[in-house]
């Protein structure tokens, strides 16, 4: 499964594609910015993103709406410190399938991944 | 400083360290800051915008922050390697962040982090604010957490 990692925080990353290839995925491809990962999109066509939310250039926010509104029809969670309901109900409006606030244990990460995708598939 | 303003971060600042370090901290009573003094050699600043504004530090003494940083990212990185201010960096936006949340009923915004490394420095903000030091220690080292704040009239709710 191919996954676009979206965070500005190369530590972020690092930890993220430490648990995605501990979880079987290895084709795993990465966004510095929301600029960046529009920019890749549409080549690396990925089947998960995982994106943060705060983020130079362009935010985690505005990259979910441009993407849905480009066609992009792949799960999105968002993994972020922003933990507020406000925030949520907003990424969710904007077209994120589910959520993850950081910090988070790699546990928590993989439950979430595993019943997005599961979520997904049955719809 | 009204304690509704400083709970939040005592709280974060546990919670990311023994989820993300698996590192218990002891949090020490929070003081008032009223005059500068050296600072540690590594720290992470974050500035917050909106209901409550002014910025938290997360500020280490160099061995500290070198060992936070490995077992961070499980790899050990000296504090000049390119990626060593980026882990200190998400560090202090995990604890902003999950301070902030806990503002109930207040819109507030985060920055992206900046990074000074330095041997003993001192991170100044606004006059007008009002800072309070936040030491901490754990079984790699201490550290402080520094949080200045435009004090507005009413204090927060928390949850």
């Amino acid at each position: 499964m191919k996954v676009l990692l979206v965070d500005d925080s190369k530590t972020m990353r690092n930890i993220q594609k430490g648990i995605l290839t501990k979880l079987g995925y290895d084709q795993l491809e990465e966004a510095c910015d929301g600029l960046d990962a529009l920019s890749k999109v549409a080549e690396f066509n990925p089947e998960l993103l995982l994106v943060d939310w705060n983020m130079p250039n362009m935010d985690g926010l505005t990259f979910v709406k441009k993407y849905r509104s480009q066609g992009g029809t792949s799960p999105v969670i968002m993994v972020t410190t922003e933990a507020e309901k406000s925030r949520v109900v907003e990424a969710i409006k904007a077209g994120v399938n589910n959520y993850v606030v950081k910090p988070f244990t790699p546990d928590i990460l993989s439950q979430r991944i595993k019943e997005t995708l599961d979520r997904c598939a049955a719809a | 400083m009204d304690p509704a303003y400083i709970t939040p971060f005592v709280g974060s600042i546990s919670n990311v360290f023994e989820t993300m370090l698996q590192l218990p901290v002891n949090v020490g009573s929070p003081t008032l800051k009223s005059s500068p003094t050296p600072g540690y050699d590594v720290s992470g600043i974050i500035g917050m915008t909106g209901d409550v504004e002014g910025t938290v530090v997360l500020s280490f003494p160099t061995s500290t922050a070198e060992r936070a940083v490995t077992l961070f990212t499980g790899m050990e990185l000296a504090a000049d390697h390119e990626d060593f201010a980026d882990a200190i960096g998400e560090l202090v936006n995990m604890v902003s962040g999950g301070a902030k949340a806990q503002f109930t009923g207040k819109d507030v915004g985060i920055s992206t982090p900046t990074v000074i490394v330095g041997s003993e420095h001192n991170v100044y903000g606004r006059k007008a604010m009002t800072t309070i030091e936040i030491p901490c220690t754990c079984d790699i080292g201490e550290f402080n957490v520094e949080v200045s704040l435009l004090l507005p009239t009413a204090a927060p709710s928390t949850n």
